[in-house]
């Protein structure tokens, strides 16, 4: 061992801290240049963690469930008249629905319609936040063999809620529609007019770069354009909502604060790469 | 590395079971702010929740700084604040320069907090918290060229100084009984 007198040692210990926030501009400075490394070392971390946490979701969903529960029974009259008052409705809606399903299969008959091929999807579950404080994601815990890859749809049970941009071998990371970085060609459904919508990390994200002399309608519905050939269209993603300050919004139809269980579609779509792999690829290196 | 305990005093042979326990102690803060910071990610389903990790990084370097300095030494806090940017999706480097600027500011004001009392030191760490979210929230903006909205800042800010008691009573409870290596 190296034996240094007592006051090189005690310059060496008030160095250490200069020295070592020095370091992390230069750790700032490698990110920036290399945003690869950042996103391998999160991967790779994702991939350890990932198991503990799934196997912390099932004791913390058990004490979630209780909770949900006990709250459930303390207003169940009520839950139950609005429940059957919906009902009521959806019936309607129900019926209508199969006329209207009836009628559009006997008019593409007529119109030797080809069918849009059905895509195949893998079912996973979110274990983490994987946004942070200032970024909307979620991590996937996925099988060793999952197939997943980068751009890849993912879709709750009641809509679009964003794409995947990361992939490790046992996590997949799923960048929200509400994110900063998102950006999707979407259509609005009466009007058929296409915009873009624009994450903004709050709750609802922007439509924006609609064509002129048309106006999104409040309640409107979204969903995603062909265009680009990024998504498949006519995935739901949610109704027009103006804000306060008179910005068209989108409340979005999937639940993206409290997502449990996610589809991944594989739609083959290779039009544009998801946001945040347009980092340089590994062979350039 | 051997070193030769240099300090006065009779104290027991130093066999492998006493020098486990030293070790222990030794790494008690270190190892608990990464537990702590690992417990912040798991799907609790607070809203909201990813705002814990910052703050519960920034209440514990505080807290060890003032009080186990050569326990939690800037190397450690250099690698608490790399995890902290990878586990937190921050750029890398933001977590690391704000620990150590906070860890920087916690040794300089060592000795006039440690002749006042917890309210000083809260208050204090007050003004640090908003200061260290403020300096995520612009190392964030610069490094993504993104205009950022305050609140997440300004909540993390918050989040950290309603924290930090809840943390200090057991830390406190801690400094003096389990991470005590003088205790070993």
């Amino acid at each position: 061992m190296l034996r240094l007198s007592i006051q090189a040692r005690q310059a060496l210990a008030r160095l250490t801290l200069p020295v070592l926030i020095v370091a992390s501009f230069g750790i700032m400075l490698l990110g920036k240049a290399d945003t690869l490394i950042a996103e391998r070392a999160r991967i790779a971390l994702g991939d350890g963690l990932a198991p503990i946490f799934a196997v912390l979701a099932s004791p913390l969903g058990h004490i979630r469930a209780t909770i949900g529960e006990t709250a459930a029974l303390w207003d169940m009259r009520e839950e139950n008249a609005r429940l059957r008052d919906e009902n009521e409705k959806l019936r309607r809606w129900q019926s209508i629905a199969l006329a209207l399903d009836a009628e559009n299969r006997r008019l593409k008959a007529s119109l030797n319609w080809i069918p849009d091929p059905g895509a195949s999807f893998v079912t996973a579950r979110v274990v983490a936040d994987a946004g942070g404080v200032y970024a909307r994601a979620v991590l996937l815990s996925v099988g060793p063999n999952h197939g997943i890859r980068k751009g890849e749809i993912a879709v709750d049970e009641r809509g679009l809620i964003g794409r995947i941009t990361e992939v490790g071998s046992r996590t997949a990371r799923v960048l929200l529609i509400t994110d900063l970085n998102s950006r999707i060609p979407v259509m609005m459904e009466t009007s058929r007019a296409h915009a873009i919508l624009v994450g903004t990390n709050g709750p609802r994200p922007r439509l924006q770069y609609w064509p002129e002399g048309i106006l999104p309608q409040e309640g409107e519905r979204i969903v995603t354009s062909a265009e680009a050939n990024a998504f498949p269209a006519n995935l739901p993603i949610g109704t027009v909502h103006y804000s306060a300050s008179g910005a068209a919004e989108v409340e979005p139809a999937a639940m993206l604060q409290k997502l449990e269980v996610v589809r991944i579609f594989d739609y083959g779509q290779t039009g544009v790469t998801a946001p945040e792999s347009i980092s340089p690829t590994p062979g350039r290196h | 590395m051997a070193t030769i305990d240099r300090r006065p005093g009779i104290r027991p042979r130093a066999s492998l079971g006493r020098r486990l326990d030293v070790m222990a102690r030794v790494g008690f803060p270190a190892c608990t702010t990464v537990l702590l910071m690992l417990l912040t990610q798991a799907p609790l389903d607070i809203p909201e929740q990813a705002a814990l990790l910052p703050a519960v990084a920034l209440c514990c370097v505080w807290f060890w700084s003032l009080f186990r300095p050569g326990n939690l030494p800037p190397p450690v806090v250099f690698l608490i604040g790399l995890f902290m940017d990878l586990l937190g999706y921050l750029p890398l480097g933001v977590g690391i320069f704000t620990l150590l600027a906070v860890q920087a500011a916690a040794l300089g004001m060592r000795r006039p907090l440690s002749r006042r009392g917890f309210f000083w030191i809260w208050g204090v760490f007050a003004a640090v918290a908003a200061g260290a979210a403020l300096l995520i929230w612009l190392l964030t903006m610069l490094l993504t060229f993104h205009l950022l909205a305050p609140y997440p800042a300004i909540f993390v800010a918050a989040l950290s100084i309603a924290l930090f008691p809840l943390l200090a009573v057991p830390f406190a409870v801690a400094h003096r009984s389990v991470a005590d290596p003088d205790r070993a």
